[in-house]
Formats: structure tokens, C-alpha cells, sequence
């Protein structure tokens, strides 16, 4: 492999292990303001939002592959919507741990029956069902079609479940019913250097995960077929 | 043959195949009474907002069943036959239809047994029964969408509900907020606002349904 073809592989990956690395350093040592309840639980801010933030963003991508492959019949284009959505699940899995721890440590219970936490729950609960149903069918190219449909379907439902449902009522989570939101901390410059690099440090991350995904499923599905064809012989 | 014949035909011969398998439909009507005569045996009474939201989650999980026999009932080989005669669109069209009515006169009958077993605390039963009527329109929309795909799946018994709850969430959430305005005394307030989230939503669904059904029957 030449070095302008690795370059070309490789620039985001190593620009995800610079990002991640600045934001875990920086997360941890740099000054945040001190307000009341929220102390240093603030460095959240790094860790719990981009997982969300990166969960839509891998979640479109995956949708997107599934009108791919809609489109164009290519198996690569389904591994990679279903590697993508895998990702975006493990992203908001974390992403609910640790909204969840945090809010052990400012409200005081782990679940608040907080709208935000029930939202992201249903959006798992979704996605989750869409691994179900993916695994349900035996045949491959039924497989593909039936999921790619069904992963449209659920994303244009997960996106009002996470926008919309949360503003019906009133909630404790920051930035809604009247408690300070992003704007009240983007006036503060310090945060912004780290946040910004985070989400995009997160989602590169998190696409690089779905990347593996994928080729560890094309090299199973190559290694089956291979075998099968052996055993023909 | 044109698009609102077929969508005709299709709703007729479905119900021909109700009335001649009245059995279904029975079996549905007696799961709502049950279910609800078990509400009365384990509550006897219940405050006005839990009346509410047991009546939605009791209706939730009466459509669920009714609905999703609705593309499994029929083999295979008269599948491939309808779709040899009509399009796609003709056919969830149809079965979105035809599920309507089957919602609504669920939602109607549900609501009376209901109120005889429960008793009635609604202050606006008019705008509630608007409510019901919207609500029968969202789950038939979403539910016949959730039964095409189910039906695809292996265990499809099992997959039908774990799709259809949690896509339901927010019209439900939408459906307890909008019949909470039912129980308050005095001059009603329409929630315009939430009205027109729960169209929208329909709309969503309808377009999701009419852009993606081509794909799912191709076999």
C-alpha cells in the first residue's frame, strides 16, 4: 500500500485518537465555572452530550445506507446500515449510563421519570427491536430489504421521539423548564474549546467502530461462503 | 383496472372475509371484554386520570392484536395473486382502510363497555369521542405498517408487538395529553398545538407507508 493511500485511510482515524485524547485531558483538567448543584458534574458536558449528539448523527448515516441499499440491492450497503445502527446503539446505551450516573449525583435518583431519559429509552427500546426483527429472518436478501425498510420507518419515528416528546411537559434537565441549557455555558469559552472537539472527537470515533463492524461482518460472510463452496467440492 | 376500483375491491373482498370468519372478529370483541372486566375485578374504582390512561393502554393492546392479523391471515400464494392484479399502493391503501373501520368500530365499542363496566367521569365526552376517533386513525395507520413488516419476520407473533409499542409512545403520550382536556371542568381549551403534532405524525406515517411498501412484498 502506498503512503498517499494510507493517508488517505487513515487522516480521520488518526484525527479521532488526537480529539479523544484532548478531550479526556483536557475534560478532566481544565477549569470549568463552579455553579451551584452542578459542581464539576458539569464535565459531563464532554461525555453525555456528544454521545448523543453522535448517536443521531451514526444513526442517519446507517439510514442513509439502508436507502442505499433500497436503491442499488448491494449487500455493502446493508452491513454498513446495520453497522452504523449498531454503533448508534452502543452511543446511546453510554450516552443513557451516563446520564444516568449523572443524575444519581444531582437529582438524586438514577431514573427521574424524566422526559429526556423515558425518550432516550424508547429510542433504544426501537432500535433495539430492530435487532430483533433483523435476526428473526434467515434469508439474507429478505433479511436486507425487510430491516432497510424498518430502519427509515424507525428513524423518522426516533427523531420526534427525542425532539418532540421532550417539550411537551416540563423536565429538570438542563437547557429545559426554565434550568440553564447549552446557552447559559457557551458564555463561557473555556467549555466551547473543549466541546466542539469532543462531539466531532465522539462521532469519528464512533464511525470508526461501525467501519470495524462492518468489515468483520463482509470477512464472516466471505469465510461462510468460502466454506460452503469447500464443502461443494 | 384504475386505483380507487381496486382499493374498492380489496376493501370488499376483506370484508367478505371477516364476515365469513365472523369468529376473528368475535374473538377480538371478547379479548376487550376480558381485558376490561379484569381492570374492574382488580381496581373497582379507578380516579378519573387512571381511567383515562387504562383505557388507552387497554385499546393499545386490543389494536395490536386485531391488526396484526392483517397481513398474516392470507397465504402466500394469494398474495402473489393480488399483487399480479393491483399495485402496491392499491393494497396497503386498502388494508389501511379497511383496518380504519376496524379500529373504529373497536374504539366505539371499546368505549361503551368501558364506561357500563367503569362508569364515566368525562366532563366533554363529545371532544373525547374526537380524541377516540383521531386515536383509532393513528394506531390503524401505524399498526398496519408495523403488521407488513412483522409479517415478513420469522415469529412474527412476537415481533408485531415489540415493533408497535414503543413506535406508539408518542401518539400515545399525544392521545393521554389531548382526552386529559376532557376531564377538566369549565369552558374547553382545544390543545391546537397537539392536534396538529398528532396529524403530523399520521401524515409521517402515511408517507413512510406509501414510500416503502413497493419494497417489503417483493419476494
Amino acid at each position: 500500500m502506498n503512503t498517499n493511500n494510507w493517508m488517505r485511510k487513515f487522516w480521520w482515524k488518526a484525527m479521532a485518537i488526537v480529539l479523544m485524547l484532548f478531550t479526556i485531558v483536557m475534560g478532566m483538567l481544565a477549569t470549568v465555572p463552579t455553579l451551584p448543584i452542578l459542581n464539576e458534574t458539569i464535565r459531563n458536558l464532554y461525555y453525555h452530550v456528544p454521545m448523543w449528539f453522535g448517536m443521531t448523527l451514526l444513526l442517519l448515516i446507517g439510514m442513509i445506507y439502508s436507502i442505499r441499499f433500497l436503491r442499488s440491492g448491494k449487500m455493502d450497503h446493508d452491513i454498513l446500515a446495520a453497522a452504523f445502527t449498531k454503533a448508534g446503539v452502543l452511543f446511546g446505551i453510554c450516552g443513557i449510563t451516563t446520564g444516568m450516573v449523572w443524575a444519581q449525583f444531582t437529582w438524586g435518583v438514577f431514573w427521574n421519570n424524566d422526559p429526556k431519559e423515558n425518550a432516550a429509552a424508547v429510542g433504544l427500546l426501537l432500535y433495539f427491536a430492530y435487532f430483533v426483527l433483523r435476526n428473526s429472518i434467515d434469508d439474507l436478501d429478505k433479511r436486507a430489504r425487510v430491516s432497510a425498510v424498518a430502519n427509515i420507518i424507525f428513524y423518522f419515528i426516533f427523531i420526534p421521539v427525542i425532539f418532540i416528546v421532550p417539550r411537551l411537559t416540563d423536565s429538570l434537565h438542563p437547557g429545559n423548564g426554565g434550568n440553564p441549557g447549552f446557552n447559559a455555558y457557551d458564555l463561557d469559552s473555556n467549555m466551547r474549546m473543549v466541546f466542539y472537539p469532543a462531539i466531532i472527537g465522539w462521532t469519528l470515533l464512533g464511525a470508526w467502530i461501525a467501519t470495524l463492524i462492518a468489515r468483520v461482518e463482509i470477512l464472516n460472510r466471505e469465510f461462510h461462503f468460502s466454506l460452503n463452496n469447500f464443502s461443494r467440492e | 383496472m384504475n386505483f380507487s376500483r381496486s382499493v374498492w375491491f380489496l376493501i370488499k373482498k376483506d370484508l367478505l372475509i371477516e364476515w365469513r370468519q365472523r369468529y376473528a372478529f368475535n374473538g377480538i370483541l371478547l379479548y376487550l371484554a376480558s381485558v376490561v372486566f379484569l381492570i374492574y375485578v382488580s381496581f373497582i374504582e379507578l380516579n378519573p386520570e387512571m381511567w383515562l390512561t387504562l383505557f388507552w393502554i387497554v385499546m393499545l393492546f386490543t389494536s395490536v392484536n386485531a391488526v396484526a392479523k392483517s397481513f398474516l391471515q392470507e397465504g402466500r400464494a394469494r398474495w402473489l395473486y393480488y399483487y399480479s392484479i393491483a399495485s402496491p399502493y392499491a393494497i396497503i391503501v386498502a388494508k389501511m382502510i379497511y383496518n380504519l373501520l376496524l379500529m373504529l368500530i373497536l374504539c366505539i365499542v371499546g368505549l361503551i363497555i368501558y364506561s357500563l363496566v367503569l362508569g364515566n367521569p368525562l366532563i366533554h365526552p363529545y371532544y373525547f369521542f374526537l380524541v377516540v376517533i383521531l386515536g383509532s386513525f393513528s394506531f390503524s395507520l401505524t399498526f398496519t405498517l408495523m403488521s407488513a413488516i412483522a409479517s415478513k419476520a420469522g415469529n412474527s407473533a412476537m415481533i408485531m408487538p415489540i415493533l408497535s409499542f414503543p413506535i406508539i409512545v408518542p401518539v400515545l403520550l399525544l392521545l393521554v395529553k389531548l382526552s386529559f382536556e376532557a376531564l377538566y371542568i369549565g369552558a374547553l381549551e382545544w390543545p391546537i398545538k397537539d392536534f396538529l403534532l398528532l396529524i403530523s405524525l399520521d401524515v409521517v406515517m402515511l408517507i413512510l407507508a406509501m414510500l416503502l411498501f413497493p419494497f417489503l412484498w417483493r419476494d
